[in-house]
């Protein structure tokens, strides 16, 4: 188990060298480049241009500036935000709690939603629910979030004024209820696409685990068809969707952008599309390495639970 | 290989599974309504704003905030007075075609690839697939509005990009067919008679991974679309005023309470779009896998 986690763990850290090389070399190698921000001021000559490249390391050659930058990374420090001045590590850490908490009530509600949906078609196999789960899950893949948002809001806000049009709290009411009140809406809008992803491959788990011998062997022994299903089937149809759930961290935080930007929730994704429009490098360079790590972490937690929760799995 | 005498001459077997496949794609319900809506709203885009009273760019200040089915205007007016029937059919020109071009590079990047890394294997294949992982960990719309916030793309540089977000899937399918085959007696038989190494690739191997490609590159067509649509929302697509699917909703939120139709409209073209290449890419797939379920 120590040799597969050390193995694992050197993988995922050799990727995530390859994916900041990567994300360093497309900021750097676009035009405008890290200066850009410094050439939208008034009164700008070439010289104090040449000056801020050289102050700043850019006149260095590219391979040279990202060991230097690697090395800052490495050490934790991440450069400051263009905009106020304040760490980028800060700023980033200040803005993951909003995100985190959109990203696990939502993949909660995906799970307990997708995994019913998902049974449900299994074992009603080519019923009308059957049928109407499949084409649903289709849509819900198609429709833009934002746009689901759009309605939402409409629906909801405007026309029944129920629920908090946007933003994670009414300021200076504290109490949970108004937490969960402006929760709702974002967390079912990121729940749609993650939803429909759950319950097709929930359902195609179950069809497998169906089928196999020691399940008819539960059944013909005479054991509750509840029994059955439950302690059987389900928890051996579970073990795939594992891996499902880690590889779903990118998927979610791009929705969680589009999520926070309908609903002005002030989380990563907002953050990098107001780094983006200021031209603000070291925090949309950070944000970028944070969404990787996320991923990567999330893979390498899917792959040590599957060895955890299923015995059969051999180590190679 | 004549054919038996007073029987009818029985098709080659390739082209009978052909057969059978395309069969199997026209009894899928979802599928046909794919096609039907994918016909409709090219022929609709491509003909019809010719037919329209209004151009797409012609503001009518007197017919502001026209509401649909209330006045000239069939679907109703923007802030502007703009017909918006006229500026969804221009819209779909654009957002349909940055949809198939993105398609179309991104499957061509993605095969590439593929077929390098599978034939090859070894180091060139690992390191091609290690740039597919890489490229993987960043969330496709953080990359994708990264590079078009940066670069302010026009039309073609906005198809490229999003291209160049979306081919890992192909190079990942494309390589594990090739590989699966690469050591096969067929491809050792032409290897032996002296073929070079891109006609074992491209003529000899890659014919073997077209189901699988296709599934991906229909699915993709439907991806290119919501990502141009994320994309000019968010105001780093296409620039107004030519209209997108997208950019249509710019504004949409802040008319959400006096105009909804200029949110509402917009958005169910896109889902429909969108739906009918998901649902064109689900019955491929089921009508080119010959382990296909009979039943459905």
């Amino acid at each position: 188990m120590l040799r597969f986690l050390l193995l694992r763990l050197g993988q995922s850290a050799l990727l995530l060298l390859l994916v900041s090389a990567l994300g360093f070399a497309l900021l750097h190698l676009l035009p405008g480049g890290p200066l850009s921000q410094f050439a939208l001021s008034a009164g700008m000559t070439q010289a104090d241009m040449d000056r801020i490249a050289h102050q700043m390391g850019l006149d260095r050659s590219l391979p040279v500036q990202y060991l230097v930058w690697l090395r800052h990374m490495v050490l934790g420090d991440w450069g400051r935000s263009y905009r106020d001045q304040q760490p980028v590590l800060w700023v980033i850490t200040s803005h993951l709690g909003a995100t985190l908490e959109l990203m696990l009530s939502s993949t909660l509600l995906a799970v307990l939603l997708g995994t019913w949906v998902g049974v449900l078609g299994a074992i009603k196999r080519y019923s009308v629910a059957d049928y109407l789960a499949t084409i649903g899950a289709m849509i819900a893949l198609s429709i833009p979030t934002f746009w689901f948002g759009l309605v939402v809001i409409y629906i909801f806000s405007v026309n029944l004024a129920w629920l908090p049009a946007g933003n994670i709290a009414t300021i200076g009411d504290g109490s949970l209820l108004d937490l969960l009140r402006h929760l709702i809406m974002p967390c079912v809008v990121l729940a749609l696409v993650t939803v429909a992803t759950w319950s097709r491959y929930m359902r195609s788990s179950m069809l497998e685990v169906i089928g196999q011998d020691y399940v008819r062997t539960a059944h013909a022994k005479g054991l509750a068809p509840r029994h059955v299903l439950i302690r059987h089937t389900l928890r051996n149809a579970m073990l795939p969707m594992i891996t499902l759930a880690g590889l779903q961290v990118p998927t979610l935080l791009g929705g969680a952008l589009v999520a926070e930007t309908v609903f002005t929730w002030p989380g990563m994704g907002r953050l990098f599309l107001d780094s983006l429009g200021y031209r603000d490098y070291p925090v949309v360079m950070g944000l970028l390495i944070v969404s990787a790590v996320l991923t990567l972490v999330g893979n390498l937690l899917a792959d040590i639970l599957y060895v955890v929760a299923d015995p059969r799995v051999r180590l190679g | 290989m004549s054919a038996v005498a007073g029987m009818a001459t029985p098709l080659p077997a390739m082209s009978r599974r052909r057969w059978r496949a395309l069969r199997r794609f026209a009894r899928h319900r979802l599928a046909m309504f794919g096609v039907a809506a994918i016909v409709l709203l090219v022929l609709g885009c491509a003909l019809l704003p010719q037919a329209l009273p209004y151009d797409d760019l012609h503001i009518d200040l007197r017919h502001r905030f026209q509401a649909p089915l209330a006045g000239p205007h069939l679907l109703g007016s923007d802030p502007l007075g703009r017909d918006i029937l006229a500026r969804l059919l221009m819209a779909g020109r654009i957002s349909l075609t940055v949809g198939f071009v993105a398609m179309l590079i991104s499957t061509v990047i993605g095969v590439v690839i593929g077929v390098f890394s599978g034939f090859y294997g070894g180091a060139i294949g690992a390191a091609l697939m290690r740039l597919v992982d890489a490229v993987l960990c960043f969330p496709s719309i953080f990359l994708l509005l990264a590079l078009a916030a940066l670069v302010s793309p026009t039309l073609p540089m906005l198809t490229l990009i999003i291209a160049l977000t979306a081919w890992m899937e192909v190079a990942r399918v494309v390589d594990g067919q090739i590989r699966a085959l690469r050591g096969r007696d067929f491809v050792v038989a032409v290897e032996a008679i002296g073929a070079s190494d891109l006609r074992l690739m491209f003529v000899e191997l890659l014919p073997n991974a077209i189901a699988p490609i296709v599934v991906a590159a229909t699915l993709n067509v439907a991806r290119a679309i919501l990502m141009e649509a994320y994309v000019s929302w968010l105001g780093y697509g296409i620039q107004p005023p030519t209209a997108s699917w997208g950019n249509m909703l710019n504004n949409a939120q802040e008319y959400l309470t006096s105009a909804p139709w200029l949110a509402l409209l917009p958005g169910a073209v896109i889902t429909l779009a969108v739906a009918s290449f998901n649902f064109v890419g689900d019955g491929l797939r089921d009508a080119l896998d010959p382990r296909m379920d009979p039943h459905r």
